[in-house]
């Protein structure tokens, strides 16, 4: 199901946790999984429930609690945007609406061509630097005016472009 | 330990350290309203209607998740306590949809009564409601509508606690959240319609009772459920002579507030199309309905006859083991008065070297509630969670607190609770590895070993089990249905005597169905020169008087049994159900079900519970005492003018007197260990909990379960190697008959053995419940 590296991975986190509970280990376990697989189907986590041994229904309690967690196949490039209130009021909300018409797509939708997939964000800890935009769940980009904005997307899609 | 002193709406109390505000409040019989808070389940605090005011509390605080100091305070009733409990009962009902006229919790809604006593008369919330998708949950549990959900997580944490399986969950988050089983899932649990029962409002509802009546016009009964040997309480829930609902009736020492999904459904059957309602005469091949008369004049006539010809002894009595008290009482002096020592209602047991050399009667060995109190637990031969779904519950608990578990069988069945050791081996080792334990007991108290497994060799596995029962203060060893059920079940019992010395333990036998102790109280037992349920069938009688079984899938020889039903000259059937009857019966004679009779069933424990019939009798069915006592008058036979179950009942003398007859010691009985080893499939046999009885079977929703599917060939990855079978295929199965059966591979298995249950018509052919087997490709 998962392969042996990411197993690894796996392990190494369960290791930092009491022999009796594997389970602290959930989050961890379904960030490594979905790093592997791009989103958590339901094989996933019954696999991750198993591995772990919790019931398939507590990982996906876990799962569907936090926004990072994807829990239907995504574009290439997951765009995260905070519509948190303090970025709200520095405008996150006009550069969501221009990434919208950019990409053509809504939250929770993913362009025709899979490159991308727009999501709503909860707050991310950077109010100061807003808008902020998170490039799958790993990048962080800041204060993004339209330009930023416009030069993200286009880098992006010259890495795709490029095979990345 | 210290008591602390509290104060509950101006009255004091003392309460043990760790208690809650709500315990506090309960004790002195002042209600608190709630939703989240259940007495048997972990505290969540989430629903927060229990909120009150505590003395220097700066806000309110949930009374279920306060803890009680000393000289403290409480008003459950000020203005600040109901100012908060209506601030969340107008929160609670912001997205419940007023749909109460059209819910089935109508009239016993938890939300609905205390919105009455704590919400508004009108609501100040007009924005939309939130909706919440509808779930597929199975055959039994409904969850149509889920946006009555409050969120309280009873069923969640009942799942987790009680049932053992985390089946229903809570994803998403604030406005989002809803309770969901695993993408697709349904949930199995053999305990899941306790959900129902724990529910506060009307999400999750039974689905065979859906939309049949209203709470307010049903009239609510006592009755004891007659399916395992636990004896649940039960309240039947009747409207104009039909059963239309079972919930259970709460009873700390028996079923606490639980029941299984096998009592809970069972009752479908009863209303069944099934139900055999008028008493029939065979004539010349052709089934006629009948009136009593002639029908038992028939009976009369026969018997009469076949004893004239044969002998009494050629006449045989079989008894449901679910049979009343009072009837198996009447079963087995109809017979003997007959002349015929031939009557029993152990129809799976296969081994009866027992009889003669028991003390007493086999029981639990204690009461049903010591269970939890145990500290260390030897279970021999049971599918404990399938056979005994409430009282595994006992177990699972304690296993979470000290309770260690050790487990002797053939399967490693998923039991949903700890485990600390187990031998997994095919049925024929089961004596010797029991007689290892035995030795490697003897061997760490220091006490002589016992001649009969002085022989044996001590594996691990054995000395851990060992070391598990010698570490106890409480230790219980328990035969389970499987043990009993075995072809060497005496030296199980011997061995089992033998632990129990040595290890200054209580053990007792789980027991196979409702009135499995009633049985001997009743002596519903062969008497000298008598034939056993197992020689009945093996040295075919003439006649037989066959009372609430179907014995082709009650005996412990399904194949035999039907050999000999088809081969006798006359066999009566007293039955609620025809069935399979009509093939080789000539008289039917409707019998009223446990609903429909007053009656007794003694169960594991000893309780003697009587009941009365709940409805009254289907059609032209009679109780079953009184078929039996006409039964007698038509004979001619002395002593049967009982006028009521009661009367009956009073002959077996007085109940003080019955528990003093349970006695599970045997005496004199030879072990001979050793032997065990065999190089052919064995075949291990359950009794699926949904084909346990007649009325199981016929009950609708049930049928529809998983643990309802038809059997397959159950064996090891390794097993269907050597066969060169795999997953899926169908191979046919030779024991006594033959069978096309699908395989499944379950490593839980032993080497050696193919497990196929029985009790079902697809295996019925096979024969014996053990033995040997054949398997090949079809």
């Amino acid at each position: 199901m998962l392969s042996a590296e990411s197993l690894k991975k796996i392990d190494r986190e369960i290791a930092k946790y009491p022999a009796d509970q594997k389970q602290s280990a959930v989050m961890a376990a379904l960030v490594i999984a979905q790093d592997e697989k791009g989103w958590l189907a339901p094989e996933t986590m019954d696999f991750v429930g198993g591995y772990l041994g919790m019931a398939s229904v507590a990982v996906y309690e876990v799962a569907s609690f936090y926004n990072m967690y994807n829990l239907q196949p995504t574009g290439k490039f997951k765009l995260t945007i905070c519509t948190c209130l303090p970025c709200g009021l520095q405008g996150s909300l006009a550069a969501a609406d221009h990434l919208k018409s950019r990409l053509g797509i809504d939250f929770n939708e993913t362009t025709p061509d899979g490159k991308f997939t727009l999501k709503e964000g909860e707050c991310m800890g950077a109010c100061a630097m807003a808008p902020v935009v998170l490039v799958n769940n790993k990048r962080m980009c800041d204060s993004m005016t339209n330009a930023k904005l416009d030069t993200l997307v286009d880098e992006l899609v010259d890495r795709i472009g490029k095979g990345a | 330990m210290a008591m602390l002193k509290v104060e509950v709406d101006g009255q004091g109390l003392e309460v043990p350290h760790g208690s809650t505000v709500m315990e506090a409040a309960n004790r002195l019989g002042i209600f608190v309203p709630h939703f989240c808070y259940h007495k048997k389940l972990s505290i969540a605090a989430n629903c927060r209607m229990c909120l009150v005011q505590v003395e220097k509390a700066p806000k309110p605080m949930p009374a279920c998740a306060t803890p009680v100091t000393d000289g403290m305070k409480v008003w459950t009733h000020s203005e600040a306590a109901k100012k908060a409990q209506s601030g969340v009962m107008e929160f609670l009902l912001i997205n419940h949809p007023l749909d109460c006229p059209i819910c089935d919790q109508g009239g016993e809604c938890q939300l609905q009564d205390l919105a009455v006593g704590y919400g508004g008369s009108a609501s100040r919330y007009s924005e939309a409601k939130r909706v919440v998708f509808h779930k597929n949950l199975g055959p039994l549990v409904s969850a149509e509508e889920m946006s009555r959900c409050i969120h309280c997580t009873r069923c969640v944490r009942f799942g987790q606690e009680v049932a053992g399986v985390m089946e229903l969950g809570m994803i998403g988050r604030g406005e989002h959240s809803e309770i969901v089983s695993f993408v697709g899932k349904t949930v199995d649990s053999e305990l899941s319609g306790n959900m129902i029962d724990i529910c506060p409002v009307g999400a999750l509802t039974s689905k065979p009772f859906r939309y049949s009546a209203r709470t307010w016009e049903l009239n609510r009964r006592k009755t004891v459920s007659p399916h395992d040997s636990l004896g649940a309480n039960l309240i039947a829930q009747t409207k104009q002579d039909r059963v239309l609902r079972v919930v259970p009736l709460e009873n700390e020492a028996v079923n606490e507030c639980w029941i299984s999904d096998r009592d809970r459904f069972s009752y479908e059957a009863l209303n069944s199309s099934e139900r055999l309602t008028t008493p029939m005469i065979k004539e010349d091949g052709h089934w006629r309905e009948a009136d009593w008369q002639s029908a038992l004049a028939l009976v009369t006539k026969r018997l009469g006859e076949v004893k004239a010809a044969r002998g009494a002894s050629a006449i045989g009595t079989l008894v449901s083991a679910s049979a009343t008290l009072e009837e198996m009482h009447l079963a087995q002096k109809l017979t003997r008065a007959i002349g015929s020592e031939n009557v029993d209602f152990r129809l799976r047991q296969s081994d009866f070297s027992a009889d003669g050399k028991r003390v007493g009667a086999p029981w639990l060995g204690m009461p049903v509630a010591d269970v939890a109190a145990l500290d260390r637990v030897l279970l021999v031969g049971s599918f404990l969670r399938k056979d005994h779904p409430v009282l595994a519950s006992r177990f699972r608990i304690a296993g979470k607190r000290v309770q260690q578990l050790n487990i002797i069988h053939s399967s490693d069945d998923e039991l949903l609770m700890a485990v600390a050791n187990k031998a997994i081996v095919p049925p024929n080792e089961l004596p010797e590895v029991l007689g290892q334990v035995v030795r490697a007991v003897a061997e760490k108290k220091e006490q002589p070993v016992p001649s009969a497994v002085a022989a044996l060799e001590v594996p691990d596995y054995a000395r851990k089990i060992a070391a598990s029962l010698c570490s106890g203060k409480a230790v219980g060893l328990f035969l389970g249905n499987f043990a009993e059920q075995h072809p060497r079940a005496a030296e199980l019992h011997s061995l089992m005597q033998m632990l129990s010395d040595l290890v200054g333990a209580r053990f007792g036998s789980l027991g196979q169905a409702a009135n499995s102790v009633g049985g001997h109280i009743a002596n519903c037992l062969p008497g000298a020169g008598g034939l056993n349920a197992s020689a009945m069938i093996s040295s075919p009688r003439s006649a037989y008087v066959l009372f609430g079984l179907e014995p082709e899938l009650d005996c412990a020889d399904s194949a035999q049994a039907t050999k000999a039903m088809r081969d006798a000259e006359f066999v009566v059937a007293i039955s609620t159900y025809a069935g399979n009857a009509t093939e080789y019966a000539d008289v039917l004679l409707p019998l009223a079900p446990y609903t429909e009779t007053s009656g007794t069933y003694v169960n594991c424990e000893g309780r003697a519970q009587a009941f009365n019939a709940v409805v009254r009798a289907a059609g032209q069915s009679r109780p079953g005492w009184k078929i039996l006592r006409v039964l007698g008058n038509l004979l001619e036979l002395p002593g049967f003018d009982q006028e009521s179950s009661e009367a009956v009942r009073a002959e077996l003398g007085a109940q003080s007197g019955w528990a003093a007859r349970l006695d599970n010691r045997v005496n004199g009985l030879a072990v001979s260990l050793g032997s065990g080893k065999s190089h052919a499939l064995q075949r291990v046999a359950d009794v699926p909990v949904y084909f346990s009885d007649p009325i199981v079977r016929r009950a609708e929703s049930l049928q529809m379960t998983r643990d309802a599917r038809p059997p397959q060939a159950r064996m090891r990855a390794s097993v269907a190697q050597k066969l060169g079978v795999s997953a899926g295929d169908r191979v046919r199965v030779k024991q006594a008959g033959e069978v096309a059966l699908d395989v499944i591979i379950d490593d839980r298995l032993p080497e050696g053995v193919v497990r196929i249950a029985a009790a079902h018509p697809t295996t019925a052919a096979l024969g014996a419940m053990f033995g040997e087997l054949s398997v090949e490709r079809a």
